[in-house]
């Protein structure tokens, strides 16, 4: 076993974790936070797309140990006071899902590209999410919404990242 | 799936980390950027019993300026290197090959050394490491040692790093000024090559002076393309001649043929996309 000392979504945890835990496996599992989710065994998918430190990683594709004394920000960490991320608005709007089920990796990874590009162009945005598969949309929604999103955050209103709030054991 | 279970430590100099990998054994494995190798032990094609993870030792980072020469330390994520003015400067073919690599996710956890390290015949660097003389910098119990990347490609996933050892840095002479350009060809997002060209050229007065040109996936290791590079030098930089030079791509090579490609197509991209990339290079 090793220790972690990790803050997602605000909230810091410690728990003892085996070492070949992957990073998605303990938000879920452990944390209960089922809102990141897995959709393939070979880090293509992006479905699992978390924030790590304020950077996208695919969380199937870290392990929990590694991100002992880091800050994890998740799908479920993006809304403030009930009100959606923009990003999430636009997602709504835009109708930018049908299954759903690679939404919440395309929010973050969306997040991480307008804050790297906050006016990406339609190349860019592809670009930008392109470890991210979808097997419903053909994407046309998608880049949209990404594109409306960009729009609604100007000039640079990005998701601020909550401070730490208390500490709480994940479980078991 | 689950890795299979193993140990995890994570030294806080390369010092300690020599020390863990001799007391690992065998089975020890090292990890940098986990993003060839936490996929491997997911699909259980690799069981170490300790994994060694290099991401606690702050002096494998970063990226300086070394006399003729940039220093980018092992555990450098591609993302850095992509946005790091020296590198832009001095060493741009690294930038322009590490843009095409993987995504997004991907570029901010996978590293420089790594990916060098795990020597795919696929993998973005290695062409640009040979075609740029780069040095490859590896620690071990007895000190350190400086391999040339034509000697440190070997085989197919596999290296001048030998047992006990450790890629720390990676040093490219500066090519401050000339002109660069990665070509790859693939299918899909965040596909690997199926073959691509690295290319640095340095014209003088319209006439082409220098050349580099780096192969990827055009043999079990990557290929450095001297006959290009020995037709393009004292020609003029246009395309008829970049064209008739790009024909000499295939000296040498050993093309793979696998479910992406037959090795006759792959002859057939290396010479088109080496006109290309040379083009693009002097443009
Ligand atoms: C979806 C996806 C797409 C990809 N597409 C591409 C692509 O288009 N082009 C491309 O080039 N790559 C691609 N990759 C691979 C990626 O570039 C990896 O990051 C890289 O191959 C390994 O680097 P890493 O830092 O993640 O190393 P790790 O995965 O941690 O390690 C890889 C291997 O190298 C060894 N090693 C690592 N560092 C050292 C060191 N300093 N000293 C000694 N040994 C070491 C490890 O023990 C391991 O065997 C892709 C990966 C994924 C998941
Ligand atoms: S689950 Fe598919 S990339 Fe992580
Ligand atoms: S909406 Fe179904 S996978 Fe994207």
């Amino acid at each position: 076993m090793a220790q972690v000392r990790v803050t997602v979504d605000g909230v810091v945890y410690a728990d003892d974790v085996e070492p070949r835990t992957l990073l998605v496996h303990y938000l879920r599992e452990r944390l209960g936070k089922t809102g990141t989710l897995v959709g393939c065994d070979t880090s293509n998918c992006g479905a699992c797309t978390v924030h790590l430190n304020g950077q996208s990683v695919k969380s199937c594709s870290v392990l929990a140990v590694q991100v002992d004394g880091a800050e994890v920000t998740t799908i479920e960490g993006i809304a403030r006071d009930g009100k959606l991320h923009p990003v999430q608005e636009a997602f709504n709007e835009c109708h930018a899902l049908q299954c759903g089920y690679c939404t919440p990796g395309m929010i973050m990874q969306s997040i991480d590209l307008l804050g790297d590009n906050p006016d990406p162009n339609e190349q860019e945005v592809r670009e930008g999410i392109e470890g991210n598969l979808c097997r419903c949309t053909g994407y046309q929604n998608i880049v949209r919404a990404v594109q409306s999103a960009a729009e609604k955050m100007k000039p640079g209103a990005q998701a601020d990242v909550q401070s730490p709030v208390s500490v709480a054991g994940g479980g078991d | 799936m689950i890795p299979s279970k193993f140990d995890y430590v994570k030294p806080s100099s390369v010092a300690e980390a020599i020390t863990a990998l001799r007391d690992g054994g065998d089975d020890a494995k090292i990890l940098a950027g986990g993003q060839s190798l936490i996929p491997v032990l997911r699909l259980r094609l690799a069981t170490p019993s300790v994994l060694i993870d290099l991401g606690g030792i702050p002096e494998l980072r970063g990226i300086r300026e070394d006399g003729d020469r940039i220093a980018i330390g092992a555990m450098t994520a591609y993302y850095d290197v992509i946005r790091d003015d020296l590198v832009k400067q001095h060493v741009r073919l690294l930038a322009q090959a590490t843009e095409t690599v993987a995504d997004g996710q991907v570029r901010h956890r996978g590293t420089l050394g790594g990916s060098l390290a795990h020597a795919d015949p696929a993998g973005d660097l290695g062409a640009v490491a040979l075609a740029l003389d780069a040095e490859l910098v590896i620690a071990g119990a007895d000190g350190t040692r400086t391999v040339p990347a034509s000697e440190f490609f070997v085989d197919y996933f596999t290296t001048a790093i030998g047992e006990g050892e450790i890629l720390t840095e990676i040093r490219f002479p500066k090519h401050t000024g000339w002109g660069s350009h990665y070509e790859k060809f693939n299918r899909t997002a965040q596909a690997w090559s199926m073959v691509a060209i690295a290319a640095a050229i340095r014209v003088e007065g319209g006439t082409i002076a220098e050349a580099r040109v780096g192969l990827t996936n055009m043999g079990t290791t990557p290929i450095r393309a001297t006959g290009v590079e020995q037709a393009l030098v004292g020609q003029p930089a246009t395309a008829d001649a970049v064209r008739a030079a790009a024909d000499h791509v295939t000296e040498g090579t050993s093309a793979p043929s696998d479910a992406d490609a037959a090795a006759d197509y792959r002859e057939h991209l290396a010479k088109v996309l080496t006109g290309r990339a040379v083009l693009a290079a002097v443009g």
